[in-house]
């Protein structure tokens, strides 16, 4: 009503400069259309994706559990697929994942940690600028340099303070993997550690709180999502490493949870069983499918952790 | 700037709490503080006004040495000296989280910590190493009714700070600002960020504080200044054009500029 009320009475001469503008211009109307189709194609591509591969996994997984008791794969202890007398117990691979991701998250949270909190709160701006992407660098380490660095340097330190030490073990593979995934839990911790606003850091100084405490009492807490995020992100790379432990871990199966032994993971036995001969079908190479769903639950499972603990833990500030 | 008559007036029974000396304040190489002096008077509300970017905050930041959080400040001269110590707590040696400890502050936009209503009134205390359960129990209490807050929050102190509305969050900051006994407080226009309600109770509150402990604040708005405080000082592009009792700045200016400033012909 207002809008009809503001036309002039006195209608625009033909030709004029107003009523060219309005001309319906279609083709816009159609480029519209075709970009938005191409964004959301890009986007439906990638779920796409991971729904083919989630029906890859189930469908070959369904077929390996058809012979293979599900009672079996959880609770065997021996994992012996290969052999005639086969064993399917996941457990011995689990055992072997667990155990390296725990060496591994030992080095990374710590130190990671340590590493946002100095850059973030204590480093200066050059120090930083120097320091930040030499960090994101040893991320960018392919990883099975890692595992020869892990084989051919680490172990044999660890073998003169522990001579026992077989020359595979997951202890080394462990540290190794832990020191390749520090970039990322300090990286992302330091930008949650930075996010939070000046004013809060201020209100700790005028308290009389020094560097430290205003560190650790009220950024980090104030930072705790984006923190806890990059802890399961750490996790989910451990637990999805290959290389490392294929190459340096010793990929035999074995239920232990000794870091000083050599152990297979479930990554590097679908390493270990894709690079065979395995003919397609055959029960030996759907285990790979098996343990890959495993894996795949195990990273959901982790990612569903971090999306809870973002929401729980979201700072109002 | 010379000290009008007016405030010796207004001094009868005030002891010099601190007195700022001609003191030059940079952001870099930008000249914010020019000169400055004045006398902060103990258990006085003193204001400070003017235009934005005048100084006003920047002199504020001065007392608990906030500047120095930020590399390019500088202190270039002049000092505050602080009573009854008798010491320039601008001064290289002096260390600044000691002059925090004595000298507290309140700032624009309530900023309570991501941490309990019990805990943010606790933190000044255990960042000064109090461990003893009832003693800090004993100091929140008494700061958060030195605030006003304790009716409203004594039955959910384990409740985060951000879940109080606007005005309560500015009370819980003060509340933690006092909880430590500080002998100053300092307020940088503590309620801009507050509707006309919790500005009143604030206001209030800052009448009934100087009992207890000096205080200076910044404010914009010249009612409030006029309102709360006993002295004003009106800066104008990092000088302070003039200084006296609250009533004289208000109602007889010695100066033209602040004249104009406060019947609001500029600024």
């Amino acid at each position: 009503m207002i809008a009809s009320a503001s036309i002039p009475s006195q209608p625009m001469p033909i030709g004029s400069g107003i009523s060219d503008r309005l001309s319906k211009k279609a083709s816009r109307h159609v480029k519209e259309r075709i970009i938005e189709g191409l964004l959301f194609s890009a986007a439906a591509f990638s779920v796409f994706v991971t729904i083919a591969i989630v029906y890859v996994l189930v469908k070959e997984s369904w077929v390996f559990f058809q012979t293979v008791p599900l009672s079996d794969f959880l609770f065997d202890t021996q994992w012996t697929p290969l052999f005639d007398d086969a064993h399917y117990g996941i457990m011995v691979l689990l055992s072997g994942t667990l155990t390296s991701s725990g060496v591994a998250l030992l080095v990374a949270i710590p130190l990671g940690t340590i590493i946002a909190i100095y850059l973030s709160e204590f480093a200066g701006f050059k120090v930083r600028e120097i320091a930040k992407p030499f960090l994101e660098l040893l991320g960018g380490v392919p990883t099975i340099v890692y595992g020869y660095f892990a084989l051919t340097f680490l172990t044999p330190i660890l073998q003169k303070i522990y001579p026992d030490l077989p020359g595979f073990n997951l202890l080394s593979a462990g540290l190794v993997m832990g020191i390749m995934i520090i970039p990322y839990v300090a990286s992302l911790s330091e930008d949650a550690m930075r996010a939070v606003p000046m004013s809060l850091r201020e209100g700790s100084y005028a308290m009389g709180a020094t560097r430290l405490q205003t560190a650790l009492w009220v950024v980090t807490p104030a930072a705790t999502s984006g923190i806890a995020s990059a802890y399961i992100l750490g996790i989910s790379r451990a637990v999805g490493e290959t290389m490392i432990l294929a190459v340096a871990a010793g990929m035999q199966p074995n239920l232990t949870f000794d870091p000083t032994e050599p152990g297979a993971t479930i990554t590097s036995y679908i390493v270990q069983v894709a690079l065979g001969d395995l003919p397609h079908g055959s029960i030996g190479y759907q285990t790979i499918f098996a343990a890959g769903l495993t894996l795949l639950l195990m990273t959901l499972f982790f990612n569903l952790l971090g999306y809870w603990l973002r929401k729980r833990f979201r700072e109002v500030y | 700037m010379q000290i009008q008559t007016g405030v010796e007036a207004g001094v009868e029974g005030a002891l010099l709490k601190a007195d700022v000396r001609e003191l030059d304040f940079y952001y870099g190489a930008f000249h914010a503080l020019k000169r400055v002096s004045m006398p902060i008077y103990d258990h006085r509300v003193t204001a400070l006004i003017g235009p934005s970017g005048c100084g006003k905050s920047t002199l504020l930041r001065c007392f608990n040495r906030m500047h120095d959080l930020y590399p390019g400040n500088r202190y270039a001269g002049g000092g505050i000296v602080l009573y009854p110590d008798d010491t320039n707590l601008l001064a290289p040696g002096v260390d600044p989280i000691e002059v925090r400890m004595r000298i507290s502050m309140v700032f624009q936009k309530p900023n309570p910590f991501p941490k309990s209503i019990y805990e943010n009134v606790a933190y000044s205390l255990r960042v000064r190493g109090m461990r003893n359960k009832s003693e800090l129990d004993d100091r929140v209490e008494s700061a958060l009714k030195g605030a006003a807050l304790w009716s409203e929050v004594s039955n959910r102190l384990k409740e985060l700070g951000a879940n109080l509305s606007g005005g309560q969050q500015q009370r819980l900051c003060i509340a933690r600002a006092l909880a430590s006994d500080p002998e100053i407080i300092l307020f940088d226009e503590p309620t801009s960020a507050l509707d006309p309600i919790a500005t009143a109770s604030i206001e209030e509150l800052i009448t009934e504080l100087k009992e207890k402990v000096t205080i200076l604040i910044v404010t914009h708005n010249m009612q409030q200044a006029a309102r709360i405080s006993d002295f004003t000082g009106y800066m104008y592009l990092g000088e302070m054009v003039e200084f006296g009792v609250t009533d004289q700045i208000f109602i007889k200016p010695q100066k033209k500029a602040t004249e104009d400033y406060i019947t609001g012909r500029f600024g």
